[in-house]
């Protein structure tokens, strides 16, 4: 599998990653490369394995239902690049 | 009665499948501590996790489980003991993470159904192909400057049941019919209030029109509908585009779409440039969700009773007919009510009264069954007032009515209105006379054979009376008097 | 002199009050501030900190309320969420982040008495293994080839933890280990590192990476006192619902067991074709010196030992692709505007973060893309299902394995650097237990020709940790490694 110009933009674009044009082929080469070298994982026989989906081999713990967290909006907003009082503000979104 | 829609063409069947996002019950959201309160100050429920600061973890709320699992037993779908979340990437203001967790390949709960009645009587099932747990998204605010969007994170990670109908509705009456149902259901569970104005039960609905006999075709998905009233509406509105699209030799492409409830129509949602690619996979921070099947069989065995076997007892135990008994279980409350004024009673009266005159009072004083100035066991002691024949059913609708506005009790009512029932034979032999007095022409009438007026010296004889006259006896009185 | 003292020395000594935790941190903060020039070890110095902490070490101290650490002088990894202190990750996108909570590992440390000198460099989100990557200039490796000034990599991620303790600046310090982010820069530094299994350190308040693969370890130069830091870092935490609810041994008491009677297994597909010859030299007198010690070494096989590096590059690329999603310059962090929202975000995310993050976050989005899924992550997945088969089946046999921990000894800033698949290659050993979550130490060992250290890597079965520090304590005396970095406090 090899990756085209078109493919690396909309990669870039899911990633939300601005990409000029000028460095397309520069990416596209770099993946190109990576996704190559990955490619040998298809030698391996797979059949029948079951997928390893996490680090931990536990089941998942759960917790009690009750209002433990919140209640700093100070905190949560200090870090803000912009803020308009009490919300987050960003250019604005049409729907 | 099928629903069909005419084309130029010919008559088209609607087919819709819901996609019903219902708002979890429970103190705190789905992976964090955060509060889950409606309408509090912007961004006063977030916490670290919920605004996805680095490094902060998700922890699964085990009674967003139990509502989960509770919703599934009560609409009698299969409970996987094995799910797991998984995330879905994307990018928007109000989603802090960049990822929605939700469950894709393998959810809580698998397939159920849901029984829906039509207006002729008629039921049908409506399949559910799955339940799962997800996060609700935060709140953009578009219209409070010129050229910025604020964004309130406070629903941000709230968890939510998303319940996935098959596409078995066949007209928007019976899509209103499923979100009625499917609301009563999540009341009685107390796993969702069900509240659409509040956005705490929404609806995506997918649409699409076929010939009769065709396979399925492209559907729309029109998003988060907030009304059952605007559900029924973009059901026709989104089947009648199609219609025209498909008959103007055009083809109905699969995107989602907007209702406009003020212009009656839906809009395809400004195409967001590139194809939707959701990335999902296993969220790392979050192992399989395992559960106990003991577990699940300990919520099984609290589940409340649930509407249709109500329905079905009601009419079992008290003798109420079909319709009645399914306006009596359509809200827990008003079951609830009706079952403590007909417990000891006769449940039939107990019905015709809540359905009829209780009703109307609240409607007329503009109350709630949950604020009602009349409580279920004033208003069995206005029945038993009737049964033991202290006043009749004509005095007793004055005074519900008295009750309704003043919230008293009723013997007090009738007292301090004189409104007892008259049962001496004397005082009414008295008004029969009176009456047959003040008529001596409909006497003759009457005498002469025309006995169809002997209603009307009923009427007489109780107006005489204030309408206090026991109806029995001055029956009795006038047979005896006309001979 | 208090550059040479070990961890475990101090803290007899501060007790004993032969000197006081001021005058330790002094020291260190002197040190720091005289060779982080030199070696950009610290992205964020924080010596008023490091001080009043130690004017309250010594009060507990006098009051007998000491906690172990009381008055150690540590790096903190610049991943680690540091309440009030800015935490970078090497970014420029969190160029300006303060954090308004603290790890929970670095709060264990603090609740122990340890001392913060301040925040360690990194390659950016811990994408690297050499240092080069961070957004605030590489770190400069303590050692140096003899007869040669060129500048080494002190290896990576956490390479500015590793030179830091190296160059005797702190006595130790945290790290995180993804792919042999702690267990390569010890080797490259010529220190100890331990990356624990999975689950025994809280990830609660680290800047996540690759979720089912970080995991929070320590630094210091002796085995011992790795033992201690871990025990401080090591522990259960509602938090993380990934971290395992076991008791934490008493992991400085298991460095005395000493492998009489052990089965240490030498897996043959780590003896590569090609290998350097001071690393197999190394490593066969790794394996004589546990023989020695009454060990027995058994051959073993990890069959899918050479696919560890390709999963590697899907799983955490794919992970990170997700986790770093949330860096968009909207809620904290460097924003660039844009003429919309989705511009915000494109042009937030190009100049925020650099080519090796951008490179990892388009591998790993593609990975996940749709079509390219099953044939990418999914396979990625079962295949490291089939390593952590390898490695269960392996201990079956035996209680630790013994392997190098680096193919090669430091290299030089700008080598490797045009070849992203030679650099990943610096991992091709310490990948495999990362993959299958198993925890694994690198312990100094020697020199190569050239005089730079080499490391040897002990892997333990899952939460034995105790036996990779019994083996690790038995290479490090039998090694009697005593060669120092020709840049160091005190030198
Ligand atoms: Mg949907
Ligand atoms: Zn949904």
């Amino acid at each position: 599998m090899s990756l085209d110009p078109a493919t690396v933009r909309r990669i870039a674009r899911l990633a939300r990653i601005r990409v000029e044009d000028a460095a397309v082929p520069r990416l596209q080469g770099e993946l190109n490369n990576i996704l190559g070298w990955i490619e040998q994982l298809s030698e391996v026989d797979v059949e029948g394995v079951a997928p390893l989906t996490g680090g931990a081999q536990i089941a998942l713990r759960m917790r009690g239902d009750a209002v433990t967290d919140g209640g700093y909006p100070e905190r949560i907003l200090a870090n803000a690049p912009d803020r308009a009082g009490e919300f987050f503000a960003v250019p604005k979104v049409v729907e | 009665m099928t629903y069909t829609l005419e084309g130029s063409t010919g008559s088209w069947e609607v087919v819709v499948g819901l996609e019903v996002h219902a708002q979890v019950i429970s103190q705190s959201k789905l992976f964090s501590g955060a509060a889950t309160d409606f309408g509090s100050t912007p961004n006063t429920q977030v916490s670290f996790v919920d605004a996805a600061f680095p490094g902060m973890l998700p922890v699964l709320n085990e009674e967003c489980v139990a509502q989960a699992v509770r919703t599934g037993l009560g609409i009698g779908a299969h409970i996987n003991l094995m799910s797991r979340f998984d995330r879905k990437n994307y990018f928007y203001a109000d989603l802090p993470s960049g990822y929605q967790i939700s469950q894709f390949e393998h959810p809580i709960v698998g397939a159920g159904a849901i029984e829906i009645e039509l207006a002729d009587g008629s039921t049908k099932k409506i399949g559910v192909t799955r339940l799962h747990l997800e996060q609700d998204a935060g709140k953009s605010l578009h219209d409070q400057h010129s050229t910025k969007s604020y964004i309130d994170l406070n629903r941000c990670g709230v968890a939510l049941m998303e319940i996935v109908s098959e596409p078995d509705m066949r007209s928007p009456e019976e899509a209103g019919a499923y979100l009625r149902k499917l609301r009563t259901v999540l009341r009685y569970l107390g796993t969702c209030d069900g509240n659409m104005e509040e956005g705490s039960m929404r609806a995506d609905v997918n649409v699409s029109v076929r010939k009769h006999g065709e396979p399925f075709r492209t559907r729309c998905e029109v998003k988060n509908v907030n009304s059952i009233r605007f559900v029924q509406q973009a059901v026709e509105a989104e089947a009648k585009r199609q219609i025209e699209v498909w008959e103007g030799g055009g083809t109905v492409l699969q995107e989602t779409r907007l209702y406009d409830p003020s212009r009656g129509e839906t809009r395809s949602m400004r195409s967001k440039e590139d194809a939707h690619d959701y990335r999902y996979f296993p969220d790392p921070d979050l192992l399989p969700l395992v559960l106990d099947e003991a577990w699940v069989e300990s919520l099984r065995a609290e589940l409340p009773e649930l509407p249709d076997a109500k329905r079905a007892r009601f009419m079992r135990e008290y003798g109420i007919p079909f319709y009645d008994s399914g306006v009596l279980v359509a809200e827990q409350v008003i079951a609830d009510f009706y079952e403590s004024v007909a417990t000891g009673r006769d449940g039939k009266m107990a019905a015709n009264w809540v359905i009829g005159d209780f009703f109307a009072g609240l409607n007329r004083t503009g109350h709630s069954i949950e604020n009602s100035p009349v409580s279920a066991a004033a208003l069995g002691r206005l029945l038993d007032l009737m049964a033991d024949s202290t006043i009749n059913g004509r005095i007793a609708k004055d005074v519900l009515e008295a009750m309704m506005d003043t919230g008293e009790d009723p013997a007090s009512i009738i007292d301090a209105r004189g409104l007892r029932q008259v049962t001496d034979t004397g005082a009414i032999d008295q008004a029969v006379d009176a009456v047959l007095a003040a008529n001596p022409d409909k006497l003759a009438e009457y005498k002469a054979g025309k006995e169809k007026l002997f209603g009307f010296f009923v009427g007489q004889v109780m107006k005489a009376m204030a309408g206090k006259g026991n109806p029995a006896l001055v029956n009795e009185a006038l047979k005896n008097k006309l001979g | 002199m208090f550059s040479d003292l070990s961890i475990v020395e101090a803290a007899s000594a501060l007790r004993r009050r032969d000197f006081s935790a001021r005058e330790l941190t002094q020291a260190h903060v002197d040190a720091v501030a005289a060779l982080n020039p030199r070696l950009n070890a610290f992205i964020t110095e924080t010596p008023e900190l490091a001080l009043a902490r130690a004017d309250a070490a010594d009060a507990a101290l006098a009051a007998g309320t000491a906690g172990p650490l009381a008055g150690i002088p540590l790096a903190i990894k610049d991943l680690f969420c540091t309440e009030g202190v800015r935490t970078t990750a090497a970014s420029r996108i969190l160029g300006n982040f303060i954090p308004p909570y603290e790890s929970t590992v670095t709060a264990n440390l603090l609740r122990d008495g340890a001392v913060f000198l301040g925040k360690a460099n990194l390659d950016e989100f811990a994408m690297g293994s050499s240092n080069m990557t961070s957004a605030f200039g590489p770190v400069a490796n303590p050692w140096q080839r003899a007869g040669s000034n060129a500048v080494l990599v002190p290896g990576g991620s956490s390479g500015g933890s590793a030179a830091a303790v190296a160059a005797r600046i702190a006595m130790g310090a945290t790290g995180t280990d993804t792919g042999g982010s702690i267990r390569q820069p010890a080797a490259f530094c010529g220190i100890a590192g331990i990356k624990p299994t999975y689950g025994r350190c809280s990830r609660w308040g680290i800047v996540a990476f690759a979720s089912s693969l970080d995991q929070a370890g320590a630094f210091a130069r002796t085995v011992g006192d790795c033992a201690v830091l871990l025990g401080s870092m090591a522990g259960f935490d509602a938090k993380d619902s990934t971290s395992v609810e076991r008791p934490v041994p008493d992991y400085l008491a298991a460095t005395k067991r000493g492998v009489r009677g052990l089965r240490i297994g030498v897996p043959r597909e780590y003896r590569m074709e090609g290998m350097n010859p001071d690393v197999e030299r190394l490593w066969q007198s790794g394996l004589q010196w546990l023989r020695d010690a009454g060990a027995e070494i058994v051959d073993v096989s990890l069959p899918h030992t050479k696919y560890g590096l390709a999963t590697y590059y899907i799983v955490a690329p794919a992970e990170a692709s997700s986790n770093l999603a949330r860096y968009d310059g909207v809620r904290f962090g460097v924003r660039q505007d844009g003429v919309d929202l989705i511009d915000l975000y494109e042009r937030t995310r190009a100049e925020g973060f650099g080519d090796e993050v951008k490179r990892r976050i388009m591998i790993g989005t593609y990975v996940l893309s749709a079509g390219y899924y099953d044939a990418y992550y999914l396979r990625a997945q079962k295949v490291r299902a089939l390593i952590l088969k390898d490695f269960s089946e392996a201990f079956a046999r035996v209680d630790a394995l013994l392997t190098p921990t680096a193919p090669t000894g430091a290299f030089a800033q700008g080598e490797k650097m045009d070849d992203p698949i030679a650099m990943y290659l610096n991992d091709v050993f310490t990948v495999p237990a990362s993959m299958a979550g198993v925890p694994g130490m690198s312990v100094p060992a020697g020199l190569d020709h050239q005089g730079l250290p080499l490391g040897l890597q002990v892997i333990g079965r899952p939460f034995d940790e105790e036996t990779v520090f019994a083996v690790s304590q038995v290479i490090e005396d039998a090694a009697g490694f005593s060669a120092v970095p020709q840049v160091r406090a005190g030198a």
